[in-house]
């Protein structure tokens, strides 16, 4: 297949008819593959090797690694930066662009930038206020939200235009993607908002971390019944729970994620609190691999990266298939070789 | 706090239909608004906009008005500028990520949208805004779009 086939690093997989993108992430969810992806948090640094790091634990685990942009507004290594490194290695790379601190004409360059480099999937997002991170005091920007950035990526990539009209002379092959939160009010204007974000130009979502599968199951009912999941392929943010003070401290600090009592309540009662918050999380992938309209899920384990490849290999959700990944040849190469021997 | 423009949302569907009726006449004046000059009348009129819609929906002049697609709540008070629906920081209860003491802009215009005849505007696309009609006046920029004249200097309509 040729979804496992890599080209030599710096080049890209072919563009497919019909494609948007020559990325291996729309190619997976076209051809119906449930798919993984993970977020990857740049480092505070400098060295291209912390990135390398954070990526290789996702190694075999995950189709894809979300570069975050300032996430929670907090400053670390830019996401077209981390594209970039990843992209050196042939890593599949979804850009996370937050309308926070660029305006239109430093956003449109960006993402020029980034496709140059090999990077296929771009992320849409508002971005969290400037009050939540470690520069309080910094100018917000919102010169765009995420429909008016999904509506002017599409336009550069299907028109060959800036928002301005001026003409682009190659323009981004870019799968577009957006985020989505089922868990918050009003819940009844969230299916709605979804709409427009796929009006908008979004092709694939990935939503909020899901710790109520009953509002999920609400969501995705409405979802289904608007036909949304035909137009767009939605993955379900997942991610473990350290404990049940991390869980609190949640609640309270970061915005727009819902965790009910009823998960915190299973947490504190555990005695091995991390080990529950794993088996959540798992629990809550196999659940959600089960529902209408899903079609994969987006894994956030911030601090707790290394739990990633266990989580997917005990959910059983990739159904043998092995995630492509830098070596993924050598090591299949090195088992061919092995085998004349043990026999 | 905010109980004005929360009061007016709460009142969405009266604002919509004194909207329309008060566009028309707007519209009717233009014959006059052509012997002034649209050009000399924005101002003007723009002042006694600002204090009208500022005191009844908080509205920021940003020249792109929203009020009949958004349930008569001006998305501009959004801390983010969210023009199409809320953010995915909304608290539980309803409030502003940003200021916790402000319910959410959206949640206020979603229950205002529900109230008005055409509430279903609410799911229309807005496009982004154009910061060069910050200050300007909405109201003649819709009677110059129906009266088909030209719009002002090179700012697009």
């Amino acid at each position: 297949m040729t979804l496992l086939d890599n080209p030599a690093a710096g080049h890209f997989l072919p563009l497919e008819p019909g494609h948007s993108s020559p990325g291996r992430i729309e190619k997976l969810l076209r051809a119906g593959e449930f798919t993984v992806t993970a977020e990857l948090s740049p480092p505070d640094s400098s060295d291209p090797e912390e990135v390398f790091e954070k990526a290789r634990i996702f190694d075999g685990s995950v189709d894809a690694i979300n570069a975050t942009d300032g996430s929670g507004a907090n400053c670390h290594m830019s996401s077209v930066a981390v594209c970039a490194i990843l992209r050196r290695a042939n890593y599949s790379a979804i850009m996370q662009v937050s309308c926070r601190d660029r305006n239109r004409i430093a956003i449109q360059g960006d993402v020029l930038g980034a496709a140059a480099i090999g990077v296929a999937s771009i992320l849409c997002l508002t971005g969290d206020g400037v009050q939540a991170g470690d520069h309080p005091q910094a100018k917000p920007v919102f010169d765009l939200e995420s429909i008016t950035l999904l509506s002017m990526l599409r336009k550069m990539r299907d028109e060959s235009q800036f928002q301005s009209g001026r003409k682009i002379t190659k323009p981004p092959r870019v799968f577009l993607g957006a985020a989505a939160n089922p868990f918050m009010p009003p819940l009844d204007f969230r299916p709605m908002r979804l709409a427009k974000k796929i009006e908008a130009g979004a092709q694939f979502i990935q939503t909020q971390y899901c710790f109520d599968v009953e509002r999920l199951k609400q969501f995705m009912a409405r979802v289904c019944d608007m036909g949304l999941h035909q137009k767009a392929y939605i993955l379900v943010g997942v991610g473990p729970l350290a404990s049940a003070r991390a869980a609190e401290w949640i609640r309270q600090h970061v915005p727009g994620v819902h965790i009910p009592d009823s998960i915190v309540g299973r947490l504190a009662g555990s005695t091995n609190q991390k080990q529950e918050g794993k088996k959540i999380c798992i629990e809550m992938i196999q659940q959600v691999r089960e529902m209408a309209g899903v079609s994969g899920v987006h894994v956030m384990a911030y601090r707790q990266e290394e739990l990633v490849a266990e989580i997917i290999q005990e959910s059983r959700v990739l159904g043998g298939r092995t995630p492509w990944y830098p070596g993924i040849d050598k090591s299949k190469s090195a088992e061919r070789q092995q085998e004349p021997i043990q026999q | 706090m905010y109980s004005v423009r929360r009061w007016a949302s709460r009142h969405a569907r009266f604002f919509e239909a004194f909207y329309n009726g008060f566009e028309a006449m707007l519209a009717s004046l233009h014959p006059l608004f052509r012997r002034i000059g649209y050009a000399r009348i924005d101002k003007p009129v723009a002042a006694v906009e600002k204090m009208v819609k500022g005191f009844l929906f908080d509205t920021r002049m940003c020249g792109s008005c929203t009020l009949g697609a958004t349930g008569m709540v001006c998305p501009m008070n959004c801390p983010k500028s969210m023009r199409n629906g809320p953010c995915g920081g909304v608290r539980s209860n309803g409030h502003c990520e940003v200021k916790p003491e402000m319910p959410c802009v959206w949640v206020d215009a979603y229950a205002g949208s529900r109230l008005m005849r055409d509430g279903d505007r609410i799911r229309g696309i807005q496009t982004m805004v154009d910061h060069r009609l910050q200050g300007s006046s909405s109201w003649m920029r819709e009677v110059r779009r129906k009266k088909g004249v030209p719009e002002i200097g090179d700012a697009p309509g």
